[in-house]
């Protein structure tokens, strides 16, 4: 159903939503931004639709609301291992399109690549999602290339147009909500993109040979291997087991796993101080093939959802759209060459 | 709800056995062992405060599981802190393992370099104690002096019961041991069948790499290889994905793996 709210109908329905739900949405950082003078867009708990942001897109992605950057799974105490109490609140998640995109990618890994992820079923499996529509392409992002600018497995839409909250709500306990708050019943349909200025072309027959190429060479030198691309992005998924142990009782600590980044130095060393891919273009390689190749041939669909966060965030400017879209080039290098 | 699989057990050492300096292997409690553990498969060894390593099963009993483990990182030399009768923190067992159904009735080749005869060991074992259930067993093991050598009580039985060949990189000076690599005793293998002949490797990625291509020299299909990879598994159930090569998470899909599939695995 569709509803046209104004600000304290909507304020009405989110504070009855509180009630359940933990609310997570992209919310603006006065001055919190990686320049001076600059803001900052993070996901975190809001309390007022106010703190909402609807227009700027967040540098980080929706994932740590199911994935928090830094997790305990359990305590230990000498031999005996405790758990962690899970979350005490449901989850609400303002997301837009290609994040909602995003959470069947992360959903594939943690619930359907092996057996489920006990930590990650226990946020996951309570979880609401409102669709933030996009009224023009953010300047990064090709989510129309990949697909994911029309992600539809919301429980509501929020477009905020001329002051009214146009909401397209799929859930009818929380149609129940919207009608009691006020709201006017109205045909809403999502605001989408359907086209961006950035464009991506993944080659047919892309295949590991293009590993082969040159194309991997200039970063090496350019690439600094920080990692910022791998946490913003909101399918990557790997972590690292980390212990902690408190000072003043050795014996006492908690067991961690903190979000991994395969362009950092250490994600593959193995026992006797062996790695695999040392090289800075070895690793931009393997990270790009993840996202538009194996992930595919895994399980069907691609792993990018062309946010462009990865771009935003790059301190040395290297453009991931930029890396896919040479892939063809790469092919053509290595083409026939077995 | 499904199973919280990160949470360790504690495992007591029931014999501690000392190879090397830097290598021992400890035998584990661990019920069912038999039934519930194959050769090939890992476990994540859990020392609080310094945090995991996977390692491999380098044998099964009844109702315990051995892991040799060497010496050469923090979690590793936590784990020779501890003695008969301690208890160890594991999870496991994770990977596929070894299937003796592939390879009963051949002509078997076991290649293994090292710390690489760990995860092979329980298949040559099992071999040996049961050559009717293959055509021929040869092993090549491999270490780098004669002070190195792992299992010497398994090497005596394997010798008497298989065709057991074994290198040494370097015999510093005592006599009675062939000096080299494996790779320098494959060529001299005469499999009476080569379509019935199939091979294992196990070892450091250049050994694989040479053995495997000596083995094909020799004309053993490609088909008829395998292989077991080692990659730093953080959570051994494809969620973390520092072992992924490829469209493949060598936990879940492997570490075992037939030839055919590894060689198109690209790092």
């Amino acid at each position: 159903m569709g509803y046209i709210a104004d600000r304290e109908q909507f304020s009405d329905f989110i504070d009855k939503l509180k009630e359940d739900y933990e609310i997570w949405a992209p919310k603006k950082f006065k001055g919190g931004g990686r320049f001076s003078d600059t803001d900052a867009v993070r996901y975190a708990v809001i309390e007022s639709p106010d703190e909402i942001e609807l227009n700027e897109k967040s540098a980080y992605s929706w994932k740590e609301a199911v994935l928090p950057p830094s997790e305990t799974l359990f305590y230990f105490a000498e031999n005996h291992a405790g758990e962690t109490e899970g979350p005490a609140k449901k989850k609400l998640v303002f997301l837009r399109s290609c994040d909602l995109a995003a959470v069947k990618r992360m959903d594939q890994i943690y619930m359907k690549n092996g057996d489920p992820d006990y930590y990650y079923e226990r946020r996951r499996k309570d979880m609401a999602f409102a669709l933030i529509g996009c009224s023009e392409s953010c300047e990064n992002g090709f989510c129309v290339s990949m697909q994911s600018n029309m992600a539809d497995n919301y429980d509501f839409s929020v477009d905020l147009v001329d002051g009214h909250y146009r909401l397209d709500c799929k859930k009818e306990a929380w149609d129940e909500l919207l009608k009691m708050a006020g709201a006017a019943s109205a045909d809403v349909v999502p605001q989408r993109v359907t086209e961006n200025k950035v464009k991506v072309n993944i080659p047919e027959d892309l295949s590991y040979k293009v590993g082969m190429s040159s194309m991997w060479d200039q970063y090496d030198s350019r690439c600094i291997n920080c990692g910022r691309c791998n946490l913003v992005c909101p399918t990557c998924t790997c972590f690292t087991m980390q212990d902690v142990f408190y000072d003043d009782n050795g014996k006492v600590g908690e067991r961690r796993r903190v979000q991994a980044s395969c362009m950092v130095d250490g994600y593959t060393d193995v026992a006797g101080g062996g790695s695999y891919r040392q090289k800075n273009g070895q690793r931009m390689r393997f990270k790009t093939l993840h996202k538009v190749l194996d992930f595919r041939e895994r399980f069907g669909y691609q792993m990018c959802v062309g946010c462009g966060r990865c771009d935003d965030i790059c301190p040395e400017y290297i453009s991931f759209s930029n890396i896919i879209n040479h892939l063809e080039d790469g092919m053509k290098e290595v083409r026939g060459n077995d | 709800m499904t199973k919280n699989q990160y949470i360790p057990f504690a495992s007591k050492i029931e014999k501690v056995i000392r190879h090397t300096q830097t290598e021992y292997t400890f035998r584990m409690h661990f019920d069912g062992a038999k039934e519930k553990v194959k050769p090939g498969q890992f476990f994540e060894i859990s020392m609080p405060k310094y945090g995991e390593a996977p390692i491999s099963v380098s044998g099964i009993g009844d109702d315990t599981i051995d892991f040799t483990i060497r010496r050469v990182g923090v979690v590793t030399n936590e784990v020779f802190e501890h003695y008969e009768g301690d208890s160890l923190l594991i999870r496991g067992p994770y990977g596929n393992g070894f299937q003796f159904s592939d390879y009963d009735g051949s002509e078997l080749i076991v290649v293994a370099g090292g710390t690489g005869v760990s995860p092979v060991r329980g298949v040559i074992d099992h071999y040996a104690h049961h050559p009717e259930a293959v055509d021929g067993m040869t092993a090549i093991v491999g270490f780098k002096s004669p002070d190195d050598m792992l299992f010497r009580d398994d090497l005596k039985y394997w010798d008497a019961h298989i065709d057991l060949r074994m290198t040494v990189d370097s015999a510093k000076g005592q006599p009675g041991y062939r000096e080299g690599f494996v790779t320098a005793v494959v060529p001299e293998l005469t499999p009476k069948n080569l379509a019935n002949t199939k091979a294992i490797v196990v070892g450091p990625p250049p050994m694989m790499r040479f053995t495997i291509a000596g083995l094909i020299e020799l004309g053993i299909p490609e088909e008829n290889i395998w292989l077991s990879q080692e990659r730093k598994m953080c959570c051994g159930l494809g969620k973390c994905g520092h072992c992924k090569i490829g469209n493949t998470y060598v936990c879940i899909d492997g570490p075992v793996f037939p030839y055919l599939k590894s060689k198109t695995m690209v790092d």
